[in-house]
């Protein structure tokens, strides 16, 4: 028995680990997922000044359980003509980046599925797949609106996804690694070791945050920059033919890469996991934070009309792309004045 | 350059502003009505479709079937058939039919009442599924009314006649005093 344990403990504890992270993640994304939507509904009500679902369950929390009932019980129509293996493709394809990409977020100091030292460039490697997800979804349904809204998809994301990586890329600067857990671990203490907050290194740091969550609404089709779904002035955007769970899972697919965004943003900008006042596990600091952003995410959605398209080309390539320049050459140049 | 920055900052700061009044409205109080679990109370000069006045001293259709109304009515809606009692100086209303397809609710009828025995009622609750549901006894609706008031009084446990299915209801099944609740 004895001279089993080692290579036991050596080997087992991957296979369960990765049960484990499954699982969890799942779990996770998919109540998120769930009742993000909720959140949603009850948050546009409130800015209405209207109570939002109330009917299913107390306070409507049984109402994301009855829309997946409704839509799991709506046919699967694939369109005749379409590319069915890639029209069934694209939601998952959508899905599975946010998900494989919580691999690497440290939820608690010790609670990351994987705690891999180049986490955030897996995280943006995964992350482009989503636009080619909508792209394939909005091609193979042989539908022309649905091409022509994930061509205004691609534009957009290719033209928001410079500005983050630039962001990004001060940030790597900044902390010196792409491990999300060390980049935590440098922002311990009170919160204005925060990497939002830390003006020494960069006087433009709350810029940078600013221009990272700009971009993460756009990436992830939220409003104003919600072109890729414009439900009220296109019928579904690219998603146009897809009925039932097809559209859910890329409604999910939303939700989750909103959970991923804030997540991210939490870790790069907000200190993690780090406690602010030194009370309470990590865990829950963390979630505290990624909630707010997400808060704010349906605070915005609700507030602001849905921009242009020119208008949102124009905020990419004339104002955030600039702004996360002159932010890295900053940072660049006050590290080399500084450090040297 | 200057300008832009400007642009850029006020720009931004709108948004901040605009923000600001959402979160505000956030937490304010809802004002939507929850309608099938509560209604609007109708206005005192809500025009619903009209009803007949009860005397208050007889608790009888003050009406006497002078047929002013049914005159007076341009869209020929109305139908009114009186008979005169035993021992009664005047006649008394019998039937009282109102067409509701055919009103537009001009009111000339309740203008032509001398005794202002006919008036708009508050009712809004209108919803059937055939025509004829709005083909309506209004002196069946005054008698249906009286006979629910009485049976709310009588002690529980007496056998209660059918309300308001009953045959000839006048108005449709449905139908409740605005501000009450519906069930």
């Amino acid at each position: 028995m004895a001279s089993f344990s080692k290579p036991l403990s050596a080997w087992w504890p991957e296979p369960l680990r990765l049960v484990l992270f499954l699982v969890g993640v799942l779990a996770f994304v998919g109540l998120n997922a769930a009742y993000l939507v909720w959140v949603e509904r009850k948050g546009a009500g409130r800015f209405q000044r209207r109570p939002g679902p109330t009917e299913a369950g107390w306070a409507g929390l049984l109402q994301p359980i009855a829309d997946a009932i409704k839509l799991m019980t709506k046919q699967l129509i694939v369109p005749a003509g379409a590319d069915s293996t890639l029209f069934r493709l694209a939601p998952l394809l959508m899905m599975s980046p946010a998900l494989m990409s919580l691999a690497v977020i440290p939820f608690g100091e010790s609670l990351a599925a994987r705690s891999i030292n180049v986490g955030l460039l897996m995280i943006f490697a995964f992350g482009s797949i989503n636009v080619m997800a909508i792209m394939l979804g909005g091609w193979s349904s042989r539908n022309k609106y649905a091409i022509i809204s994930a061509a205004r998809v691609v534009s957009q994301n290719v033209a928001y996804e410079i500005p983050m990586l630039l962001v990004v890329i001060t940030m790597i600067m900044v902390t010196g690694t792409m491990n999300l857990n060390e980049i935590v671990a440098q922002q311990a203490g009170a919160f204005w070791n925060w990497n939002l907050f830390k003006v020494w290194i960069n006087p433009l740091m709350p810029v940078t945050f600013l221009v990272f969550y700009i971009c993460m609404l756009a990436e992830t089709n939220r409003a104003p920059f919600d072109m890729a779904e414009a439900e009220s002035e296109l019928v579904a955007g690219a998603y146009t033919e897809y009925a039932g769970m097809g559209f859910g899972v890329f409604f999910m697919a939303e939700y989750a890469n909103i959970l991923l965004g804030c997540a991210l943003a939490t870790v790069l900008f907000l200190g993690g996991w780090q406690s602010p006042i030194g009370i309470l596990p990590g865990v829950f600091w963390f979630l505290v934070k990624m909630y707010f952003l997400i808060f704010t995410v349906v605070w915005i959605r609700w507030t602001f009309p849905r921009t242009q398209f020119y208008g949102l080309l124009n905020l990419s390539w004339k104002i955030l792309i600039p702004v996360s320049l002159v932010a890295l050459i900053l940072s660049s140049a006050m590290m080399k004045l500084l450090r040297a | 350059m200057k300008r832009s920055l400007i642009e850029l900052a006020t720009g931004f700061n709108s948004l901040l502003v605009g923000m600001r009044v959402t979160i505000r409205q956030f937490f304010r109080p809802t004002v939507t009505v929850h309608y099938p679990h509560e209604a609007l109370k109708m206005p005192k000069r809500f025009r619903g479709h009209i009803e007949l006045v009860r005397d208050p001293k007889t608790g009888k259709a003050i009406c006497y079937a002078c047929k002013l109304c049914e005159r007076a009515c341009p869209s020929d809606c109305i139908a009114v058939e009186g008979a005169k009692l035993e021992g009664a100086k005047k006649k008394s209303v019998t039937q009282y039919v109102l067409d509701f397809t055919k009103c537009s609710l001009c009111g000339s009828c309740v203008e032509a009442c001398r005794d202002n025995a006919i008036r708009f009622s508050r009712e809004y609750n209108l919803a059937g599924t055939n025509k004829e549901d709005y083909i309506m006894d209004l002196f069946k609706r005054l008698e249906n009314e009286r006979l629910e008031a009485e049976r709310t009084e009588a002690p529980a446990g007496a056998p209660a006649s059918p309300p308001a299915g009953a045959p000839g209801a006048g108005a449709p099944a449905k139908t409740v005093e605005p501000g009450q609740e519906v069930k």
